[in-house]
């Protein structure tokens, strides 16, 4: 089978579980649902032949599934409040979505066919990338050395999430600077 | 030993298997210029590990166990560290982040420059700061438990 019907495949079991991640009551059952979209990403660069994103994003999804399940596995009521939503605001929804598709069309059509990337450099890094790196995994040469700059926003990233975290979810108290304690 | 975490079966597991896990982290993280993965999913696989730990054992034998100031320590170092590398690249080659170091055979562990040494930095840096994410997140939600 070609490649687009795999991902057309798994597209439409990425949508069914997300349907059913908002439609169940259960939360617990609406977090591996929601997961199911996830490792459907990952299942889809698979078959693009992107292993290093694939690799990367079924980690993240079970780090992603690990804390939501750890979040909610001690709540005493798993329930949804059922939600009222009106039959006026779905049609409005439903044909703002379809007026969005509608005014895209013409942008779908300037898409580059599948498979033959817009931008030239690739061509480039494909036919050097090995010799002018020394690595033998494309990705790594791209994103260490002619993207490394790329990265070093992804640590500093990295670095302020972890900042913010341990300033703002502080458990103690600045009890000494602040010169006695408060009650 | 103690009344934390899951149970007995768990923990046993959970001791064999989470040196693999780690083993299997510094793989991907060593060989991120040869196959498929890298710094980033090495980093992630070993922070999986070290969550492994902490939802098996429970909080206070992570804490005795891994030393979360070091832990810490290695997190900012590291981010240092990669722009430590960006500058000794603006002066050896010229250009930051360039790749100063020789590049060997291809398909050798050894090769491709300073893409293992910054694959190594990425590595220790998302493992910390993942890991260093979720123990924040859990004390919080203890220290609201055991409302003081």
């Amino acid at each position: 089978m070609p490649v687009e019907t795999w991902l057309i495949f798994t597209l439409g079991f990425m949508i069914l579980g997300s349907i059913v991640a908002l439609e169940i009551r259960d939360i617990l059952s609406a977090i591996i649902a929601i997961s199911v979209v996830g490792l459907g990403v990952s299942m889809a660069f698979l078959f693009l032949q992107a292993p290093d994103l694939a690799i990367v994003q079924f980690l993240f999804e079970i780090f992603a599934l690990i804390i939501l399940v750890r979040a909610f596995i001690d709540k005493k009521n798993h329930q949804f409040e059922p939600s009222s939503s009106s039959m006026v605001m779905t049609i409005v929804g439903v044909v703002a979505i379809a007026v969005i598709f509608m005014l895209s069309i013409p942008m779908f059509r300037l898409l580059p066919p599948f498979g033959e990337p817009l931008m030239s450099v690739s061509q480039h890094y494909l036919d050097f990338g090995a010799s002018e790196t020394g690595a033998a995994n494309l990705v790594a040469s791209i994103i260490l050395d002619y993207r490394a700059y790329d990265t070093l926003g992804e640590v500093t990233v990295l670095f302020t999430a972890i900042l913010g975290a341990f300033a703002i979810l502080r458990t103690t108290a600045k009890h000494k600077t602040a010169g006695g304690n408060d009650e | 030993m103690n009344n934390h975490g899951m149970t007995l079966i768990v923990k046993t597991v959970t001791r064999i298997t989470v040196w693999m896990i780690l083993l299997y982290g510094f793989y991907i993280i060593l060989h991120g210029h040869l196959t498929p993965g890298g710094g980033f999913a090495g980093g992630v696989i070993i922070a999986l590990a070290f969550l492994n730990v902490l939802l098996a054992y429970g909080r206070k034998f992570t804490q005795e166990w891994l030393n979360i100031h070091l832990l810490e320590t290695v997190e900012s170092l590291s981010a240092l560290l990669f722009v430590v590398m960006g500058v000794i690249g603006v002066v050896i080659g010229g250009s930051f982040l360039a790749n100063f170091l020789s590049k060997g055979a291809l398909f050798h562990l050894v090769s491709a420059g300073t893409i293992l040494p910054l694959n190594i930095i990425i590595g220790f840096k998302v493992a910390m700061s993942l890991f260093l994410v979720v123990w924040v997140l859990a004390g919080v939600k203890m220290s609201k438990g055991g409302e003081a």
